[in-house]
């Protein structure tokens, strides 16, 4: 198993290089097609993988490896699994094939922004960055060393600036250079820990270590204040990542201006690095700090689940409005991880996959809307779901699993969260709950201005951004004549287009996802739980709630 | 002065295994000069060309045979000179920097007859080529018509002439005072070598065939703070010895530990030494002349500069600061502490407004003397290989910059300004990618060996107890990070201007030059290993 690890890693890497030889030498269709058969395969073993994890291993880690990489500074390139890990692992590998495929071979990147000389730019280098990013990402999930895991933290940045900057939308310079300044910043915080706990280790250890396990053994000796320090630096780069709320102001813009694909990988994935950051590393690793600055951590989080919801309620933009509607949905997160209590932080780590799944699904249908439309303006649609039902109802669907319906995936994570929180941190639990009530409103009010009421907008009724694609579509120049006329739906129908065959195909795996875990996720937690008892075990608390779900 | 009287006819025997590099390095210069009296001009490039390499490869070599036969650490020439791990190291990256440099230098496929001045013999022969064919029309560059664009209107008659070839020469006895200097165990010898390095790349600094008068003026600027930053240097020396009866590093330090003396002479003279120290690593605030030479000089000569200098400057502050000072550093560090900041502020604020791309490289250096610094304050082990792997990685990082900036060129030379980087991917995507990488490297993105060397060097600050000055130097990092994303942003996402710079293809003296420089700087970012157990095979003898 840990030469798939490896295997893991390596193979998105390579098939991206090669998708990169392909583009320079112009085979675009051939890069596209070899780049989402490598996505398959990845996607195979993965599932191999999941097959092998052994859930009741007494072990932390599964899979393990190691090879000595640098030994001045005591670093290896280790890599291992744990339930948590293998579960964002396993989120990337179902996400990425439906980001190429979406990308590849649907209309989307006829809207990508044509190169300097006017040339279209395939979606060929979009494959070949997405893929280079997976390897990346896989390589930061399964590391067991905090050097290696650092620098992927950092090398991450560079495949996803390429993505927002070469085809991401009107502002992609600011908005990827923002990400990439923002996160960078953050990253060289955590440096500055990183460094810090390899002074310590090297003090208190007597070898300067970067080793996951022996740095956990090394939380014991740490005094807090010298754990205090050290988390602020990873929570800093964390809490920008994930982001909570006074770091979050790169997320919309990176979302906006990020392709679709982009945006549904860097919201998706991408940013769960920094959740996953405060499970892995923040909690076990400074448990002292953990628990003493839990309430700087809850008291952010709530915050970021109300100010983002309001925030996505005022949204103008579609794909603002899905940004924001993550914030609110990391602060869920958030809490959950600083409740300390395994449902809470089980509920968590379960949120972290539901979630990634719920916003690729808004992601993608807001930009199938957005290719029909030419405008991803909430204002240029209305009455939608008469000219195109599926397109509505998938629209409702991904809606409905954003605000956390009860049958839908993100129910039973967001249930879990509140519920292990209760225990222990009321107050915040019931303002957190209060959130719900916000999802409802912001997803449905826009639903109810794109997709019902009578047909009306820039977009859908001609003369706006959208105007050509509509005009193209229709073959005649005098189509903006027409509107005053009120052709008959069936006309209208066919100029705006419902989802094509292919597009409902890049979004079943997705709706079948949703449904699966919303009934039954155990599975899926029975991968996680070990994780979460041993993280809970690390941070030395005690689980306020009994075996039976009951709290003490 | 300053022989102690213990030294023996014994003791004064010439190790000549230990001085070999430097002694292979003389005899190279004095070679080179002398090819010069004797071939006619039009002969002398590739001979000189071949003559430098082979010294300077001749002189790696007998460094690497004795690093690696573990000869013991030796002090020669009556104590001038002291042959230990450290100064090993430093002379193997000074004459590893040095290959890619000549061959920058002695390029010709970029700029017609080289960068250099064109030798006034040459150019007479050339006019005369011209007068016979076209009967005189052109103007052909005389020397000073015009000012800063003298020598540009050879193109159409014959080929260029030749350049200066002195270069050659000049740049063998810069770099035999650079390993003299980061060698020297005491003042004196280091004052000598301070001056051989220098002079010749006061010289080297005015000799651009093109934009002659700003080429010029930064030789002067560079010459006449120069010239200052000695004075400095050697008033600090006279402070020194009147304190301690010694201009031996170790009798120094053997004065601070022994008996109580006036501390005023100690520090008086440390902190003149270090001003002189400072001018030539160009640490800020004594970095003023940077910006304007590095932008005046040829990009060759910074590329040069800009390498191999900091190396000998750092290595030089190294020994001084732990030999010397070591045992007193306590009552020194916090001066230096807010040294260490003033370079990394400024070099990094500073660096954001600019729009030439040689002055923001020159600022970014600025700032990365301010993070050596850093290793350089913590005297330790660690702090002193973090240091010596640190100039390795900067050094083969700038010359690939500079190196690929050289290739870059619009109408009247190179395009310094920003703006000529515009879209430079889609008209040279090998040449982008490189330089983004190189930028990467700089800003110290992991996987590149900016990282590594950072990460070298704040540990080791971190753990000898200076963590604001590590925080200090993060924040500038990042900060950092947004002039060099500029560039990447400008030659990848922005459309190319129509009359914009084109990009040379390079000869293949520069195409190795930056290679090399790439390639080590991938390298030394994924397999740092071998250096940096390389720079942490021993310490300095006192």
């Amino acid at each position: 198993m840990s030469a798939l690890v490896i295997v893991l890693v390596l193979l998105p890497l390579l098939g991206a290089a090669v998708c990169g030889a392909l583009v320079k030498g112009g085979r675009d269709a051939s890069a596209k097609s070899l780049g989402f058969g490598v996505s398959l395969v990845e996607l195979v073993l993965v599932a191999v993988v999941w097959g092998l994890f052994d859930p009741s291993a007494p072990t932390r880690f599964q899979g393990e490896s190691s090879v000595e990489w640098i030994p001045a500074f005591g670093v290896s390139f280790s890599l291992g699994l744990d339930g948590i890990a293998l579960a964002m692992i396993a989120l990337l590998a179902v996400l990425v094939p439906i980001v190429i495929a979406y990308t590849s071979f649907t209309s989307a990147a006829e809207r990508f922004p044509d190169g300097p000389e006017g040339e279209p730019r395939g979606a060929g280098g979009f494959v070949a960055l997405m893929l280079s990013l997976q390897g990346v990402l896989v390589a930061l999930f399964a590391a067991t060393d905090v050097f290696v895991f650092y620098v992927m933290f950092e090398v991450m940045l560079v495949p996803m600036y390429f993505i927002i900057g070469r085809f991401g939308g009107a502002r992609r310079q600011y908005a990827a250079v923002k990400f990439f300044l923002y996160s960078f910043l953050g990253g060289l915080i955590m440096l500055g820990s990183v460094i810090g706990i390899y002074v310590a280790s090297g003090t208190r250890l007597g070898a300067a270590t970067f080793d996951w396990a022996e740095l956990q053994r090394l939380a014991a000796q740490l005094p807090e204040s010298t754990q205090i320090l050290l988390f602020l630096g990873f929570f800093a780069a964390f809490a920008i990542k994930a982001p909570l709320v006074p770091l979050h102001t790169w997320l919309p813009d990176a979302g906006a201006q990020a392709p679709i694909g982009g945006g549904v990988i860097l919201v998706g994935v991408l940013d769960k690095v920094g959740v996953f950051g405060f499970l892995r590393y923040c909690l076990p690793l400074f448990p002292l700090a953990s628990q003493t600055l839990a309430p700087l951590v809850l008291v952010l989080s709530v915050i970021g689940v109300l100010y983002g919801a309001l925030l996505a309620a005022m949204q103008t933009d579609m794909k603002r409005f899905v940004s924001y509607t993550s914030i609110a949905h990391f602060g869920f997160i958030g809490l959950g991880i600083f409740a300390f209590s395994q449902q809470a932080v089980a509920g968590s780590a379960l949120y972290m996959v539901n979630h990634g799944i719920s916003t690729a699904m808004l992601f993608l249908v807001v930009g199938m809307l957005a290719a029909r439309g030419g405008s991803t303006q909430i204002a240029d649609y209305g009455g939608v779901g008469k000219i195109a039902p599926v397109l509505a109802g998938l629209f409702l669907l991904a809606g409905l699993t954003t605000l956390s319906l009860p049958g839908t995936n993100s129910f039973v994570s967001e249930f879990l969260v509140l519920i292990g929180s209760w225990p222990r941190e009321p107050v915040y639990t019931v303002i957190a709950t209060v959130g719900i009530i916000f999802a409802a409103l912001y997803v449905l009010w826009v639903y109810q201005r794109t997709m019902t009421g009578p047909l009306r907008g820039e977009a859908v009724v001609g003369g706006g951004p959208g105007a050509a694609t509509a005009r193209a579509l229709a073959g005649g120049p005098g189509f903006s004549d027409t509107v005053d006329t009120d052709p008959p739906d069936a006309a209208r129908r066919a100029r705006f287009g419902d989802l094509s065959g292919r597009e409902i195909g890049v979004l079943a795996p997705l709706v079948l996802l949703i449904f699966l875990l919303g009934f039954f996720p155990q599975p899926l937690l029975d991968v996680i739980n070990p994780a979460v008892s041993a993280t809970m075990s690390e941070v030395g608390v005690a689980d306020p709630v009994g075996p039976n779900g009951v709290a003490r | 002065m300053g022989v102690p009287s213990q030294i023996t006819a014994a003791a004064l025997g010439v190790d000549y295994a230990a001085l070999a590099p430097l002694l292979i390095l003389f005899v190279g210069a004095i070679v080179s000069v002398l090819i010069e009296t004797v071939l006619p001009h039009h002969r002398r490039r590739p001979v000189q060309l071949a003559v430098t390499l082979a010294v300077v490869v001749l002189a790696l070599a007998a460094v690497i045979v004795r690093a690696t036969t573990g000869a013991a650490d030796v002090v020669v020439l009556a104590g001038a000179i002291s042959v230990d791990a450290p100064s090993l190291f430093l002379w193997g990256t000074l004459l590893a920097l040095a290959i890619p440099s000549v061959l920058l230098l002695a390029d010709r496929s970029i700029e017609p007859g080289g960068v250099f001045l064109p030798d006034p013999e040459a150019l007479a022969a050339a006019r005369d080529r011209v007068g016979a064919l076209a009967g005189g029309g052109s103007d052909t560059g005389r020397p000073g018509a015009g000012g800063s664009r003298g020598g540009t209107g050879s193109g159409d008659g014959g080929p260029a002439p030749e350049m200066h070839t002195e270069v050659f020469p000049f740049v063998l006895f810069a770099l035999l005072g650079m390993l003299a200097f980061c060698a020297a165990n005491d003042l004196i010898t280091m004052f000598v070598a301070l001056e051989v390095l220098s002079l010749p790349l006061y010289l080297l600094c005015g000799l651009a065939r093109r934009r002659r008068l700003l080429s010029q003026e930064s030789a002067v600027k560079y010459f006449l703070l120069g010239a200052f930053a000695s004075a400095f240097f050697i008033y600090g020396v006279a402070l020194l010895y009147g304190y301690a009866g010694s201009v031996r590093l170790s009798d120094i330090a053997a004065a601070a530990a022994g008996p109580l003396r006036s501390d005023t002479l100690l520090f008086g003279g440390l902190a003149l030494i270090v001003v002189g120290l400072m001018f030539k690593a160009s640490v800020g605030p004594f970095h003023t002349w940077t910006p304007d030479v590095y932008q005046g000089a040829p990009t060759a000569v910074t590329a040069f500069m800009a390498a191999c200098t900091k190396v000998a400057a750092f290595g030089a502050i190294l020994r001084v600061f732990t030999v010397a000072f070591g045992t007193t550093a306590l009552e020194w560090r916090g001066v230096l502490w807010a040294v260490a900041i003033a370079s990394m502020v400024i070099g990094t604020v500073l660096g954001i407004t600019q729009t030439d791309l040689k002055r923001m490289v020159a600022y970014s250096s600025v700032a990365h003397a301010g993070f050596l610094l850093i290793g350089c304050l913590a005297i330790t082990p660690a702090g002193l290989s973090g240091t010596l792997f640190y100039l390795l990685a900067y050094g083969f990082t700038t010359i690939a910059i500079l190196g690929l900036v050289s290739l870059v060129r619009g109408g009247d030379g190179e395009a310094g300004h920003l703006s000529g980087y515009a879209g430079l991917a889609q008209r040279s995507p090998v040449v982008a990618a490189s330089l983004s990488f190189c930028l990467l490297a700089l800003a110290g993105v992991p996987l590149t060996s900016g990282f590594t060397a950072k990460f070298a060097v704040f540990s080791a600050g971190l753990a000898d107890g200076m963590a604001p000055l590590v925080i200090v130097g993060l924040v500038c990092s990042a900060i950092a990070a947004f002039f060099y994303l500029r560039v990447i942003v400008l030659m990848y996402f922005s459309d190319p201007a129509p009359d914009g710079p084109t990009v040379s293809l390079p000869g293949p003296m520069t195409t190795v030059a930056i290679t090399l420089g790439v390639a080590v700087t991938l390298l030394l970012g994924v397999l740092p290993t071998a250096a940096l157990e390389w720079a942490g095979a021993g310490t300095f003898l006192g």
